[in-house]
């Protein structure tokens, strides 16, 4: 029963194939590209233009920085099996390692997924409903990272003709709100998501 | 737009601060804190929130007005949240018992 009690839960298996080093680096990335977007407004309300774009490309970068990671994370769950559907096997990653896998850290996982079973035998079933929502949940703030980029490529062309000074950088402004909401849902989104169970 | 121009060195003190509460949470999921563990999680995050809302969005500098729409927003929220809550609070603590035929379990 202690064995049983110690297990992870469904959503703390999902949780722990996630990758916390890149989770960890999108969470700096993303924040660091709010500093730059609150530089940028700050810049255009004292009016220097020049470092109004260059804060605003930084933003645009590091932003992109964000979606490539992303990208590699959805790869790898891709390549683990873990998208739900028919092919879903929380399993396979661990019984599949490739060459660069730390063999110490599969034999952990496997145990680990083992003990998660004999707790929960539908763990398959109910950790697809983690995945639904990590790739709903992600998927839905990626999304918003983009109009994102749209919207800095759009304030970098106007930062060119240097549009923003101390009377006018309302859209600047704005647009700042608007990141840094986007910021704040993966302020949540981060712990909810990749902190679940961390301590098994 | 609000008047007040927040400085660079601010900015710069509340992302630090938002950095070191990133990982405090990180080392706070890694600790068994039991039940607990969530409720620290998002109280960090919600700590972290009101920082950006409060500096980098400027709140704190806004007009009465604009800081009144803020705090009912985040009470809608609440509400919205809790009422999602009614459904796992009035459940079993396993939900077994009712779970559908299991999916792939031979897979």
């Amino acid at each position: 029963m202690a064995l049983i009690c110690d297990a992870r839960t469904a959503f703390g298996a999902g949780s722990n194939t996630l990758d916390l080093t890149l989770g960890g680096f999108n969470t700096v990335v993303l924040i660091m590209s709010s500093l730059t977007m609150a530089m940028a407004v700050w810049s255009a309300e004292v009016g220097k233009k020049q470092l109004v774009s260059i804060f605003l490309i930084a933003t645009l970068v590091l932003g992109t920085v964000f979606l490539g990671v992303k990208v590699i994370e959805y790869k790898q769950k891709f390549d683990h099996h873990l998208i739900p559907g028919s092919g879903f096997d929380i399993r396979y990653h661990a019984e599949h390692p490739t060459a660069t896998d730390n063999p110490g850290k599969i034999a952990e996982e496997r145990e680990e997924l083992e003990k998660a079973f004999a707790k929960d035998p539908d763990l398959n079933a109910h950790a697809q409903l983690y995945f639904s929502l990590y790739f709903g949940m992600t998927g839905l703030h990626a999304l918003h990272m983009i109009v994102g980029a749209g919207l800095l490529v759009w304030l970098i062309k106007g930062s060119f003709a240097g549009r923003y000074t101390p009377q006018y950088n309302t859209p600047v402004e704005i647009v700042g709100l608007y990141w840094h909401f986007v910021d704040i849902v993966w302020i949540y989104l981060f712990p909810l998501l990749y902190l679940i169970d961390r301590h098994h | 737009m609000s008047e007040h121009i927040v400085s660079p060195k601010i900015y710069l003190a509340i992302f630090l601060t938002l950095m070191a509460g990133t990982a405090i949470t990180v080392w706070a999921a890694y600790q068994n804190f039991g039940a607990f563990n969530i409720v620290i999680a998002l109280g960090i995050a919600t700590f972290k929130a009101t920082l950006v809302v409060l500096y980098f969005m400027h709140a704190r500098y806004s007009p009465k007005r604009t800081q009144l729409v803020i705090i009912c927003s985040v009470f809608w929220l609440v509400i919205m949240l809790a009422l999602t809550l009614t459904d796992y609070q009035t459940r079993e603590q396993s939900v077994s018992r009712f779970a559908p035929p299991a999916i792939n379990r031979a897979a």
